[in-house]
């Protein structure tokens, strides 16, 4: 299958505003540090490391929220790496993001109809209540919700908000960043499950940004491991894990809590440490 | 709901104006000053000083008077001025449209002036243009509301004399009004040539109560819009194509400005009391002048009724931020 994107050699640095002098320019922090990999289409692929290692901005950078200072991100066979605002006008219905926070991304004032609608009516993809429902109704919500404010929303629906808003344009790449950590353990199950269903269904092409291995397993048909703005491993999800070759990405693995039962728990039982 | 909360409002309203009654009643009478030593010539008799003594029942034990007071407002007689010898209701109803008038416009001329400052300020935000707002923010917050009017009266009044600096309205003009609320009804009949009389003697005033309230307005909602602008909600409208201002207008502002609410009516109270000096400063024939000749004057049943609806006054604005903000925040609506 073709390749959706193509990183080449990305450096992206950013000014360290807090040791900014008083006069003059802010020194910068390179995050990315020369990064090359492909994300095929139709497939899901995992983007893990601890905070601080860049996973973030490599995201931004993707759907050019950030401008690379390195290197070249071509989209579609499209150079997009210094495009210009205006000019990458056109791509942004196809270039969705999901974020971590959903109080965040939904704005608080504005009924969840009109949040789902307001990106279809941009880009002229409808908006009528009809296909805002049929949007809702595609990530399990009642059409119902489309006059609710977001407040009035558990987490997980409103992650699922977030989804039908992207989703609804049908676009061809999907940035989910950290979109299950702000989540309890049965939402994320769930969130997870559709996110699987519609990436089968609508052959999604998404970047999954986690720092969760546990989550990437499940989800994600192959992996980049990075750590310090840097690719310390990239592979097909199934090798990576059976036989991971660098060391860092064997701590991920072993930080997976797997769960264990304590004999003294079951027994109601006060353990003393 | 709604209807239960303004009679709760109601209700506190009332016990407030009780205690603001009381206190104001109690303090202008212990404090030193007799009005009927301002109202007779030196070399009145002792005799004479006891008679018109008797006459506004200042004779009587303190709670007598009070009581007296208090039986006269209940039945809408809020006593007879002592230096203007007028009821007091008509002369404060009176004088009230004028400072109404002169309040709202400063709140106007504040609105527009710090919200145009704060969204300016938010879409240039960490370039010099920013710390340009600051500056003026600083600048205009520091200097106190009176000194603000002598500034003013100097360059539009002295320096350039385009404003002027004195009264409500040029006292040649034939004035065709039912009410006291000038401004209102000038433009209500199309008189703008009134009008324009009447704000090129409002516009230093209000201006002068307005520009602290302004700078404070600037400040917080620039500083809400920056914060709500960091939202991914944001993001994602910038994204999709908006320019600039319209995110700020459309996503942010209404986010932001609910501290910016609060603060208003706070603040719009304590324009309400710079009226008293600022209306001095400028011979504005509103209630703040009226206070300030019936304090002069000792004219205790004129500053009771004058203190009076200033509390209601502030009240009033409080029940009406309270139900904006309730209007304005979803998530109060549906409790």
């Amino acid at each position: 299958m073709a390749d959706l994107f193509e990183v080449t050699d990305l450096h992206l640095s950013l000014p360290d505003m807090t040791a900014k002098p008083l006069i003059g320019a802010a020194p910068r922090i390179e995050i990315l540090k020369g990064l090359s990999f492909t994300l095929p289409e139709g497939k899901v692929t995992g983007i893990v490391g601890e905070s601080g290692s860049g996973k973030s901005t490599l995201g931004r950078a993707l759907v050019r929220l950030l401008e690379p200072t390195g290197g070249s991100i071509r989209f579609a066979g499209q150079d997009i790496t210094h495009l210009p605002e205006p000019a990458l006008a056109p791509l942004r219905r196809d270039l969705q993001m999901i974020f971590q926070d959903p109080m965040s991304s939904l704005n608080p004032r504005h009924t969840v109809g009109r949040i789902v609608a307001m990106p279809m009516k941009r880009f002229g993809r409808g908006g009528s209540r009809a296909e805002v429902a049929a949007a809702l109704e595609r990530v399990g919500l009642p059409a119902g919700f489309a006059a609710r404010y977001p407040h009035e929303l558990s987490g997980g629906q409103r992650q699922r908000v977030g989804i039908a808003r992207a989703i609804a344009l049908s676009p061809r790449f999907i940035l989910a960043d950290e979109i299950v950590s702000g989540l309890d353990v049965s939402s994320q199950a769930q969130v997870l499950t559709l996110l699987e269903r519609l990436a089968a269904e609508m052959g999604l092409t998404i970047a999954f940004i986690s720092h969760d291995l546990s989550v990437i397993r499940r989800l994600c048909a192959q992996v980049i491991v990075l750590q310090h703005g840097r690719i310390v491993e990239a592979g097909p999800c199934e090798r990576l894990f059976d036989a991971p070759r660098s060391d860092y990405t064997r701590a991920l693995i072993d930080a997976i809590p797997l769960p264990e039962i304590d004999p003294g728990w079951l027994g109601r039982e006060v353990v003393q440490t | 709901m709604l209807l239960k909360t303004l009679l709760a409002r109601l209700a506190s309203m009332v016990i407030t104006l009780f205690g603001v009654a009381v206190v104001v009643f109690v303090i202008i009478r212990v404090a030193p000053g007799d009005p009927i030593a301002m109202m007779l010539p030196p070399g009145a008799s002792d005799a004479d000083v006891e008679r018109l003594r008797a006459l506004y029942g200042l004779d009587r034990s303190m709670p007598e008077q009070f009581l007296i007071w208090l039986g006269g407002v209940l039945q809408g007689d809020f006593g007879t001025s002592i230096s203007l010898r007028q009821p007091v209701a008509g002369l404060v109803l009176g004088r009230l449209p004028a400072t109404l008038e002169l309040s709202a416009l400063a709140l106007v001329i504040a609105l527009v002036l710090g919200g145009f400052l704060a969204i300016f300020g938010a879409r240039h935000r960490a370039t010099p243009l920013e710390a340009g707002v600051d500056l003026t923010n600083g600048a205009a917050l520091s200097v106190p509301d009176f000194l603000w009017g002598l500034v003013l009266i100097l360059l539009f009044g002295v320096l350039w004399p385009v404003l002027e600096i004195s009264g409500r309205v040029s006292p040649r003009l034939d004035l065709p009004f039912a009410t006291q609320f000038y401004l209102v009804e000038s433009i209500l009949r199309l008189r703008f040539d009134l009008t324009a009389d009447l704000l090129s003697h409002m516009i230093m005033p209000a201006l002068a109560l307005a520009l602290p309230l302004a700078a404070i307005i600037a400040q917080l909602l620039k500083q809400s819009l920056k914060e709500v602008l960091n939202l991914d909600y944001v993001t994602l409208a910038r994204v999709r194509g908006y320019s600039e201002l319209r995110v700020i207008l459309r996503e942010g502002l209404r986010n932001a400005a609910l501290p910016t609410l609060t603060l208003v009516g706070v603040q719009f109270t304590f324009l309400i009391g710079g009226t008293v000096i600022v209306e001095r400063l400028f011979s504005y024939e509103g209630l703040g002048n009226m206070a300030i000749d019936a304090v002069i004057n000792r004219d205790l049943p004129l500053i009771q009724g004058i203190v009076l609806l200033f509390a209601v006054i502030f009240i009033l604005v409080n029940l009406a931020v309270d139900l904006t903000y309730s209007l304005l925040n979803p998530r109060l609506r549906h409790g």
